[in-house]
């Protein structure tokens, strides 16, 4: 692998678009079985125009795109916002890049921007990782 | 306004086993193709114990106790008005099947925004495994949306 230095981008991660049965699977496999992600009558009785998609798995995704890129044991830290809503049938692009380079606790740590971005081009998560890379 | 005395509040401890199947079942709702996460003769090569649980599985710990989210009763908030604002992980050492986790959560902070139209509430959690081992802390911010 090529060094890893400032400005080194983590190779995106683009998903399949966000169905009812992605959700339902998110659901049963997370315990997280809030009916405004699985039912469509309680969410728009909630005001909301339809089930939407948790939180957790487009971070899970970013996970995902953070573990393709370098091992999980060298994930220190690990966080971010959710900026907006993520809708059914959304495509979701997760990306980063190397902001930063630390020295902490004897390794060095690569402090990385990462987001998560619907196809036009509104981002849904905005975050940080730390990552050691030696 | 929810109720900020209640900051400070720690839920009762709880301990959520860690499964082979649980953690397949979370890679495939992830979409995780890697087979380290799926196959316990790869992880083990990459020197696991066992299947080793992705980044964001802790959350699902969470949802392992005795009910569903146990703050949004305590404080009288509703699931219905719930998003999630933020989440953090700090990783000390891996989780994998197998494994007993600890799982303890606090209140750190309730406060409101807009006047009143957003309801936050700060959770600060931690995973202890069987070895007493503190292996992964987690801040959760939770905002409800009134009116």
């Amino acid at each position: 692998m090529s060094k890893i230095e400032i400005g080194t981008e983590i190779p995106a991660l683009e998903l399949a678009p966000i169905s009812r049965y992605t959700l339902a699977l998110y659901a049963g496999a997370s315990g997280d079985h809030n009916p405004i992600h699985i039912d469509s009558d309680f969410a728009r009785k909630a005001g909301m125009p339809d089930v939407f998609a948790h939180g957790m798995l487009s971070m899970a995704y970013l996970g995902r795109m953070l573990t393709n890129w370098q091992p999980q044991a060298q994930l220190r830290k690990f966080g971010n916002r959710f900026a907006a809503i993520t809708q059914l049938q959304d495509i979701i692009t997760c990306s980063g890049k190397v902001v930063e380079l630390l020295e902490q606790d004897g390794e060095t740590l690569a402090r990385c921007e990462i987001q998560a971005t619907r196809a036009d081009g509104d981002q849904t998560l905005i975050g940080e990782a730390l990552v050691a890379i030696g | 306004m929810l109720d900020t005395s209640k900051i400070g509040h720690q839920f009762p401890a709880f301990t959520a086993y860690v499964e082979k199947g649980q953690l397949r079942f979370f890679a495939k709702a992830i979409g995780e193709t890697n087979p380290i996460y799926t196959d316990e003769a790869i992880a083990r090569e990459a020197g696991y114990r066992s299947l080793p649980a992705p980044p964001t599985f802790a959350m699902a710990l969470d949802m392992d106790g005795p009910e569903l989210l146990p703050v949004l009763g305590f404080l009288k908030m509703d699931i219905a008005r719930i998003l999630h604002g933020s989440q953090e992980f700090e990783y000390l050492a891996a989780i994998c099947a197998g494994d007993s986790i600890t799982v303890t959560s606090q209140i750190t902070d309730i406060f409101d925004k807009k006047g009143g139209a957003l309801n936050f509430v700060v959770m600060e959690n931690t995973y202890v495994n069987q070895d007493d081992v503190l292996v992964a802390k987690a801040t959760s911010t939770l905002v409800q949306r009134n009116g």
